[in-house]
């Protein structure tokens, strides 16, 4: 079934149109990628899908179901999460804290019996940490719980990041960038590392990348989008023997 | 009410606009540039309405220089406000930059009274300003009479500034995008002490207006105004310089009309602009001229 | 030794004899075996402003939120107290020029219902004050705040029926014991330090640290801020109407919006991440106050007059001292930390911890 549909998605800022015209249909449980040249409005893609932006054309649907011009706190409500390409973990909170707030969204104490440690209250707080836990083990970041948060090495904290996308229980993930960075041996792991939660947890993935060989790697289907226009899809081999798409990379193509 | 009354009041309305747009100018160009609001560019007004009661009853300046004198102090005490409470911060967390303003704000006003004592001082009578013009039925002071132009004249150079100079290319380029701007090699430290002084000046001007209209000089005097001026200038589109005098214009003119028209209500008038600013931020938060800013994420 | 004592059930013993120590001086303080009328004072007044300024810091230090109107909270906090628990027969003479509103002039509350009162007042305003304004950007509510205060005044001021206008309201039933105040500060503060310790506690510190991913993670932005905001307001008011019972009295000048500077210090000083900073500093801050209208007075050495000490002076060095913690101290005492036995055994024993849980440092 197809997890994520974007539907003709026109997405204009003034004059400037950074996406034109996009059409974009991801299937539940796989690994799909988005590439394209800087600028090409990949990240203004994923701020649509996520509500930050209402596009000016065209919608969203996330299990056929119409998801345009919700604010992102719903979006992920109803099962997206994302990541983004300038880490934004809670930066003075430790790790099992930036964990532990991705676990709100699905609170059913209200302020009242939460702060005055109502017994179904301190149930739910006791199950939340639990769960976290849970997840920072399965992880291999359960070590690093109390730390905080911007002191974590590099590799780690985009690991937390994807880890705190994971723990509101999302279906679909959106990784923007999750290789930024990383040298190839920590890319090779984070390649693992993404094929072992889609498949530990059921998810679909939808990720913006410039590491040609983490993308070429593990990615079941590829977008192309160049100047916010989708020129090219399908397999990796496919994409990567496409003018259109060498043409627009010119020059990057040797590494690809 | 008669023709007369409703058509001196409304002079009186325009003319109290005119002076909250000269401070709505300066409130509107900094937090364009530093997304910050100048919490003491009120008390920055008080300290020349200050300057002007030493210079011309203490210090016996013939009045024309004592303007510009008072101009020079002001615009330096501006800059220097800047400097020392702004520049420091510019990578701290928000809140900090906040805290420094409301707290440069406080000092001043505190500086103020320490120095000056809290018991009002008359406002020098400049007569050029203060005799009376009979226009018709109308009877205006000079101050009055000359407000709106000297702000529609000023309001022209400072748009002048910011679209034909160099200069401001610099301080839109800034305002659209501080990073990239900094990038570009834009010198962001004369950019925006250039603000402060635009913003400086005009708050200048405006006291000797002001004074000229309403002659008691308090440490507090410029609380009201500049909380008055910033809700001017959200009202016309934070950011946009005409705006920010359109705003000034409809929130004298409202406060004139309403101690006109509902005389019972003359004590809430300070209270009117907080109801605009309720209204503005329920019906169009980006302003009358504004324009969505849409943040990177 | 210093390893035994960091074990868990001789913090616990440690926290008994702390409870034990202070609980004591309270009853001494409060039976008058020690101390005086000023002091006790200046003990209480302490405790009301630790409520109101941990309020303002559940807003602005642990919510990211700039509000400046607790002196607006406060005021009508402490005239509903006023209104409703000066006693009826009372009430003619101090509302002689205009009599007070027929409604409320048969209305007498007990304290503890009126201060109730006064705090959800206070909150109810907080709402219809957040509802336009935190929809968008933060930064207006300063002014908003800033305004209401303002406003609050001159409303006051205007209402003579209900507020007695000007004249402001005498004679209010004050309390026998100390342990009011320090009874409802505990109970308040704890209510504050159990939320911040809470799933939405951790929401507010979300929205703090980086919004944008706090909604992100599927957080209401506006239902958490109007929260937050109208938490810290109800509190704000309970505070303004112990300090209507502590000064018996209370006019529209005393809530001038200058009064929220005093917490706004407090908080800076203590830590906008730390409710025992912000206690601490309450204390200090208040005593230190009082230490300060030593500057207010003129004063002579060896006969002759020092021009600097005058009215005012006080103000500006309280200024100062602001900007001087803001541009150099920005971390205040405690900065995101609490206190803890831990933390005072590391200072004592000399050893600097390395693992800093919650202090940001320079680069923050």
């Amino acid at each position: 079934m197809s997890v994520l549909k974007i539907n003709n998605v026109t997405m204009q800022f003034g004059g400037v149109t950074a996406v034109n015209n996009l059409n974009i249909e991801v299937q539940e449980g796989r690994i799909e990628a988005l590439i394209g040249p800087n600028g090409a409005g990949k990240t203004t893609a994923f701020n649509v899908i996520t509500g930050v932006y209402s596009p000016t054309e065209g919608n969203v649907f996330y299990k056929n179901e119409n998801i345009t011009g919700l604010t992102p706190d719903k979006i992920t409500k109803k099962g997206i999460a994302r990541t983004f390409q300038n880490i934004r973990l809670f930066k003075n909170l430790t790790v099992l804290e930036n964990i532990l707030i991705a676990n709100h969204l699905r609170i059913n104490s209200n302020f009242l019996s939460s702060t005055l440690r109502m017994p179904w209250s301190n149930k739910e707080e006791r199950q939340m940490r639990e769960k976290s836990e849970m997840l920072l083990d399965k992880l291999d970041l359960l070590r690093l719980k109390n730390e905080i948060a911007h002191s974590l090495p590099y590799g780690e904290q985009r690991k937390l990041e994807i880890a705190r996308a994971l723990a509101t229980d999302a279906d679909l993930l959106l990784l923007d960038e999750p290789a930024a960075g990383m040298n190839p041996s920590e890319t090779m792991e984070l390649s693992s590392f993404i094929h072992n939660i889609r498949d530990e947890f059921n998810l679909t993935i939808f990720m913006i990348e410039h590491h040609m060989d983490l993308v070429m790697e593990i990615s079941e289907k590829i977008y192309v989008l160049d100047f916010g226009q989708l020129i090219a899809q399908g397999t990796a081999d496919e994409v990567k023997n496409d003018q259109r798409v060498i043409e627009a990379y010119l020059g990057v193509e040797e590494d690809a | 009410m008669t023709g007369e009354i409703f058509m001196q009041q409304l002079a009186n309305g325009i003319s109290l606009g005119s002076l909250y747009a000269l401070l709505a100018i300066g409130y509107t160009m900094v937090y364009g540039i530093l997304r910050l609001i100048n919490f003491a560019h009120g008390d920055i007004f008080m300290m020349a309405a200050y300057f002007m009661v030493f210079s011309i009853i203490t210090f016996n300046i013939p009045w024309f220089i004592a303007i510009i004198i008072i101009i020079i102090a002001t615009v330096t005490l501006g800059v220097l406000v800047e400097k020392a409470a702004y520049r420091p911060l510019r990578n701290a967390p928000r809140m900090s930059i906040m805290i420094s303003a409301i707290g440069a704000s406080f000092l001043l006003e505190n500086l103020a009274t320490y120095l000056f004592t809290g018991v009002p001082r008359g406002f020098p009578d400049i007569k050029v300003l203060t005799s009376t013009v009979k226009l018709g039925s109308l009877s205006l002071t000079v101050a009055t009479l000359i407000t709106p132009f000297v702000t529609l004249v000023l309001l022209y150079l400072v748009l002048f500034i910011t679209n034909k100079t160099k200069i401001g290319m610099a301080m839109r380029a800034v305002s659209k995008d501080f990073e990239t701007a900094k990038l570009m090699g834009i010198n962001i430290n004369q950019v925006i002490s250039i603000t402060f002084i635009i913003g400086s000046f005009l708050a200048a001007i405006g006291a000797v207006l002001w004074g000229s209209r309403y002659p008691s000089v308090m440490p507090l005097m410029g609380v009201m105004p500049g909380l008055k001026c910033f809700i001017a200038a959200v009202l016309g589109g934070i950011g946009n310089t005409t705006g920010a005098v359109l705003g000034g214009f409809i929130l004298g003119m409202a406060e004139i009309m309403l101690i006109t028209f509902l005389p019972a209500f003359t004590g809430y008038r300070d209270a009117m602009a907080f109801v605009i600013l309720i209204v503005v931020l329920l019906v169009k938060p980006t302003g009358l001229l504004g324009e969505k800013v849409t943040d990177k994420v | 030794m210093m390893d035994k004592l960091r074990n868990k059930n001789n913090k616990l013993f440690l926290n008994i004899l702390l409870i034990i120590i202070f609980a004591s001086i309270i009853i001494l303080l409060d039976t008058k075996k020690i101390g005086d009328a000023y002091i006790r004072r200046i003990l209480n007044l302490s405790a009301i402003y630790a409520i109101v300024s941990v309020s303002m810091n559940l807003v602005n230090g642990f919510t990211g939120l700039f509000s400046l109107g607790q002196a607006g909270f406060m005021a009508i906090g402490a005239y509903t107290v006023a209104i409703f628990t000066v006693p009826l027969a009372a009430r003619a003479k101090i509302f002689y020029i205009t009599p007070q509103n027929p409604v409320l002039a048969q209305i007498e509350l007990p304290f503890v219902i009126a201060l109730i009162l006064g705090g959800l007042l206070a909150a109810l305003v907080a709402l219809l004050i957040g509802l336009p304004v935190l929809r968008l950007k933060s930064d207006y509510l300063a002014i908003a705040t800033l305004g209401f205060s303002e406003i609050i005044r001159i409303v006051f001021t205007n209402i003579k029926s209900i507020t007695n206008g000007a004249l402001g309201i005498k004679n209010i039933p004050t309390m026998p014991t100390m342990w009011v105040f320090f009874g409802i500060a505990i109970i308040s503060i704890g209510f504050m330090w159990l939320l911040i310790n809470s799933s939405y506690g951790r929401a507010f510190k979300a929205i703090r640290e980086d919004e944008v991913a706090a909604e992100a993670m599927g957080i209401n932005l506006f239902k958490h801020k109007v929260m937050s905001f109208s938490i810290g307001a109800f509190f704000a008011g309970i505070g303004g109407g112990l300090l209507a019972t502590l000064f018996a009295t209370v006019d529209p000048n005393q809530f001038y919006f200058p009064v929220t500077y005093n917490f706004l210090l407090i908080i800076v000083l203590g830590g906008m991440g730390s409710i025992s900073g912000t206690i601490i500093a309450s204390f200090v801050v208040t005593s230190g106050l009082e230490i300060l209208r030593f500057f207010d007075e003129p004063l002579s050495m060896f006969g002759v007059n020092i021009p600097l000490f005058r009215p005012g002076l006080r103000m500006v060095i309280f200024s100062i001292l602001l900007m001087v913690l803001v541009l150099f101290f920005r971390n205040g005492l405690l900065g995101q930390k609490e206190l803890s036995w831990k933390l005072i055994f590391d200072l004592l024993s000399g050893n600097k911890s390395r693992k800093r849980t919650g202090e940001g440092g320079a680069a923050q």
